[in-house]
């Protein structure tokens, strides 16, 4: 008998993909996975706009920055049986979080960063950025997925090793909840 | 007949300095039978929030008794000086609706031991307290008692830190009286930092002969030669009153070399805090002390093992050591007589918040939180109901809790505060009325405790920090039930594993709070988060 | 050489008299997180992983600053203790600002195996974020304070060790700063030897070589016990 294949996503938000170039990483037991999983939504293995209804799981690499992954977030929550926090950004912020630092400070953590990203730094034409509905708000704190939904499972790793990801995805495929401890398969960075 | 006019910084900052150079210069002007009456510069008179205070000492007829009638004033204004001197030389009673009824409660309630001399001395004046009978008992032990003799009566009297801590003290001082040969050190914790506490400040400010004569009698019963009084530095006038009474004391042989006449030697020294509120925690007052960061460190090896540079040192609070001369005096059996079977003599409160009659009260260890709150204080101004509109009584500052007013019969003493999650303290009770958020004031001492930890241990630097910022969440009503289970956990977690007394005791207020007010964090809750996390396990085949 | 024995999870253990609780918790072959602590350097019990519970008392004590006794029942693994040091490290991770991923001591970091060893997976406690200094005055090593734990590693290490007590700690509460000289720019901190030993006694990658980048940060966290064995002891490392 054949166990009916899961409805598996992967999300981006903010973060660099790496955690994403890491799952390819994963080469030949990509396959193994195709076997009991339908990719449903993934920046890197489905074409697919809209985040699916019904999904079992989910790994979620980047934290939550802008408006649209704040709603991204929120809708797979709610369209998703188990959310894995997806490596160091989503876990903790990690380097897009950095911004944080100036939250504090005149104008904001958005304010700021937007300024020497934009006027500061630029060689000509020194202008912000306004497409409203195109380039999406900046959060004045950038959080950890945590902060923003529930989250299952927790991934760590700058990025996780692909070993890591797969022993992270294969008890779950079994139905069992993986247990990640040791150096190999829990530390940050 | 005699003005005692309160000089402690209750009734100064009311005005008492002008009130008591116009009571001179009226008495100047008026002459005649106004030059009889002395004016005297007293401590506290008790009821501090009805300040500037003054007693009246008027002699009876002749034959008449008691053969002198006191009468209390408050709130007095400096041009009533005249109208005071009138009465007290029998001419006028102008000031009637200002005349104290001294058999209130909140006077004959109480029981003076601590502050027998405090508001009846002049505390700048050495003469006027040996007149008082003043260092007699130092004296006396030096002479005729032994210091073992000395240690038994402080047993006998069952006495145990006023701190707030409640450890016996006739056990702490055998402990570094029967420590090894060597140097030995005596310090007396004046740092007294708990938001509403004054029991301390009002001793050093009314009566700082007592605190020295305790002080010297408990160097001489464990041996010591040397040793400090550890003040706040935010308590100015006490700090200038005790060095006052410390030149004082040398002057006049009392301290020094060769005390009294006998063989015993005693140098004391004023240290002045610059400002730490941990700083009254031992350890990190013996650092202080010794010129270096003031943070605590583990213990053991406790100070009367190991304190002053390495020396065995016996640390007492300032209303602990005041009790010592009235023990030795009466007798420890006299002392113990007072008070309940765990908890022996009297305690001194400094009684604040939203209550009628504000001030300082002494009582026998044992009295209900009832009598203390509500018939002695009075109850919270235009309060109604049982509990005369009182919520909560906060005991013990940032380190203890709030007691609901449906527990307002508790007896005060160690085990039964303790037995409610709050604790004895030093002695301030700071009553909240109906319209108190219990969140808020969690919040209120967290944040207290946010900026006084001393930063060594990461519990308390960085604990107190989170717990802040969760009752943030309470207080703006943006928590979840998630947040309600976080904040008790991290709540005991700093409780548990912080370095020192500071840490381990900073999240009383939340415990207390969430015991007895949970109702108030669980309405700050809003809806539960939309989606509660799942387990794996649900991925399990056929659940799917 | 008098010994006590004690029991460390039910194991029995003899240790010379003097020793700590850490002391027989490692004879006893027991492992045990520690950020504070470095041997050669006197304990100060800061950092709280190391609390174990006397059995009976229920009273939690650092091994690292608690003499140990005879007859003592230690146990390091309760489930309350797991759960508190876990706590603990979630702690130093969200009061700092600590991203492994291109930090110096990536990969050589007690903080980040300390989260390892208490299964710590995400900081359930907000970070932070604090507005902290980075000094790099000094011509061959940096600090960066986002990401010092305050464990006064460098602090002891310079005053007990080196003799030149540059290190010190200001301020208090989450307000509290290692500090070099009076509060001056390291690199104009005269009493400053240049020995690199604060870089050795670093747990994290606050105290740094210039010459090092991400991941690169190589320490002799055995120094200090070399030092003070070879000149309370006269042990030399190369007789």
């Amino acid at each position: 008998m054949t166990a009916p294949k899961l409805r598996f996503a992967t999300v981006w938000l903010a973060g660099c993909s790496g955690c994403h170039m890491s799952f390819l990483d994963l080469d030949e037991w990509l396959f193994e996975l195709a076997k009991h999983v339908d990719i449903v939504f993934s920046p890197v293995a489905s074409d697919i706009k809209t985040y699916p209804e019904q999904v079992d799981v989910c790994l979620v690499e980047g934290a939550v920055a802008n408006a649209d992954n704040l709603d991204l977030a929120l809708q797979l929550r709610q369209r998703t049986r188990l959310v894995i926090s997806f490596g160091d950004c989503a876990v903790t912020g990690n380097v897009p979080a950095l911004r944080n630092l100036w939250a504090e400070v005149d104008g904001g953590s958005r304010q700021s960063v937007l300024d020497r990203g934009y006027l500061e730094l630029a060689d000509r034409g020194a202008q912000h950025p306004h497409a409203p509905g195109i380039v999406p708000e900046l959060l004045e704190r950038v959080l950890p997925l945590h902060e923003v939904i529930p989250v299952d499972l927790f991934l760590p790793g700058c990025p996780p090793s692909a070993e890591r990801i797969r022993a992270c995805l294969e008890p779950l495929l079994r139905g069992e909840r993986p247990e990640l401890t040791g150096p190999d398969l829990l530390r940050f960075g | 007949m005699q003005l005692r006019c309160c000089g402690a910084s209750g009734c100064r900052s009311a005005g008492a300095e002008a009130l008591r150079t116009a009571l001179l210069s009226a008495r100047d002007q008026l002459g005649g039978a106004a030059e009889a009456v002395s004016i005297k510069s007293v401590g506290c008179l008790r009821l501090c929030g009805r300040g500037p205070l003054v007693a009246l000492d008027r002699p009876e007829p002749s034959g008449a008794e008691p053969a002198c009638r006191t009468e209390l004033y408050a709130e007095l204004r400096p041009e009533q000086a005249a109208d005071l001197l009138a009465r007290a030389t029998g001419r006028g009673d102008a000031l009637a609706a200002q005349r104290l009824d001294s058999d209130h409660p909140f006077f004959a309630l109480q029981k003076s031991v601590v502050l027998e001399g405090c508001g009846v001395v002049d505390p700048e004046s050495i003469d006027d307290a040996l007149s008082h009978g003043t260092y007699a008992q130092l004296r006396r032990v030096l002479l005729d008692v032994s210091p073992e003799q000395v240690r038994e009566q402080v047993k006998r009297s069952g006495l145990r830190g006023r701190g707030g801590a409640g450890y016996p003290t006739g056990l702490k001082w055998d402990t570094v009286a029967l420590q090894p040969p060597g140097p030995r050190y005596v310090v007396c914790n004046a740092d007294e930092g708990d938001p509403g506490a004054f029991m301390d400040r009002s001793v050093l400010e009314s009566d700082p002969h007592r605190l020295i004569e305790g002080l010297a009698i408990a160097a001489y019963a464990v041996g010591a030669d040397q040793g400090f009084v550890y003040v706040r530095a935010e308590y100015p006038l006490a700090v200038e009153r005790l060095r006052l009474a410390l030149r004082q004391a040398r002057s006049k042989g009392l301290l020094g070399a060769g005390i009294a006449g006998s063989g015993f030697h005693l140098r004391l020294e004023v240290r002045v805090g610059a400002g730490a509120y941990v700083c009254g925690e031992e350890t990190a007052l013996l650092a202080s002390i010794q010129g270096q960061r003031g943070t605590p460190r583990p213990r053991p090896p406790f100070p009367a093992q190991a304190g002053l540079w390495g020396a065995p040192t016996l640390i007492n609070n300032v209303e602990t050591l005041a009790s010592i001369p009235v023990i030795l005096r009466q007798g420890g059996d006299w002392y113990a007589a007072i008070g309940t079977e765990g908890s022996k003599g009297t305690k001194v409160f400094a009684l604040s918040g939203a209550v009628q009659r504000t001030g300082l009260v002494e009582v026998p260890m044992g009295t209900t939180l009832r009598t203390v709150v509500q018939t002695i204080g009075g109850g919270v101004p235009g309060g109604e109901g049982p509990d005369g509109g009182v919520k909560a009584v906060q005991t013990g500052g940032p380190s203890g809790g709030c007691i609901p007013a449906h527990l307002l019969d508790t007896p005060v003493d160690y085990e039964s505060l303790r037995a409610l999650g709050s604790m004895m303290g030093s002695g301030g009770l700071v009553v909240m009325g109906d319209s108190t958020s219990m969140p808020e004031v969690a919040r209120h001492f967290m944040r207290f405790s946010v900026n006084e930890s001393c930063g060594k241990c990461v519990p308390c630097r960085a604990g107190t920090v989170q717990l802040a910022q969760m009752l943030d969440r309470f207080v703006e009503r943006r928590a979840s039930l998630v947040d309600l289970e976080r904040l008790e956990e991290l709540c005991r977690m700093v409780g548990a594993t912080s370095l020192c007394g500071l840490g381990q005791a900073a999240p009383n207020p939340v415990l207390s709070t969430l015991r007895y007010f949970r109702q108030e964090y669980q309405a700050a809750c809003r809806d539960p988060v939309q989606c509660e996390p799942l387990d794996a396990c649900l991925l399990k085949e056929g659940t799917r | 050489m008098s010994v006590h024995t004690l029991t460390v999870d039910g194991e029995e253990v003899a240790v010379p008299a003097g020793a700590t609780l850490l002391d027989a918790v490692r004879a006893a072959g027991a492992e045990l997180p520690t950020l504070c602590h470095l041997d050669g350097l006197t304990p100060v019990g800061a950092c709280r992983l190391c609390l174990v519970e006397l059995e009976g008392s229920g009273k939690l004590q650092p091994a690292c600053a608690t003499a140990a006794g005879e007859g003592m029942a230690v146990l390091t693994q309760t489930p309350q203790l797991q759960a508190y040091r876990r706590m603990a490290v979630e702690l130093f991770f969200a009061e700092g600002t600590h991203v492994c991923a291109f930090c110096v001591a990536n990969g050589n970091c007690e903080l980040q195996d300390v989260a390892v060893a208490v299964g710590m997976d995400h900081s359930r406690f907000p970070y932070q974020y604090p507005q902290r200094r980075v000094d790099a005055s000094h011509p061959h090593f940096a600090i960066d304070h986002h990401r010092c734990i305050l464990c006064t590693r460098c602090v002891r290490v310079c005053d007990e060790i080196e003799g030149a007590h540059v290190w010190d700690v200001a301020n208090r509460g989450r307000e509290c700063t290692i500090i070099t000289g009076l509060d001056e720019p390291w690199g104009e901190v005269q009493a400053c030897t240049s020995c690199g030993k604060c870089v050795d006694a670093c747990p994290t990658g606050a105290i740094f070589r210039k010459d090092d980048t991400t991941a690169e940060k190589q320490t002799h966290r055995e120094r200090p016990q070399l030092l003070r064995d070879a000149r309370e002891k006269h042990q030399w490392q190369n007789q």
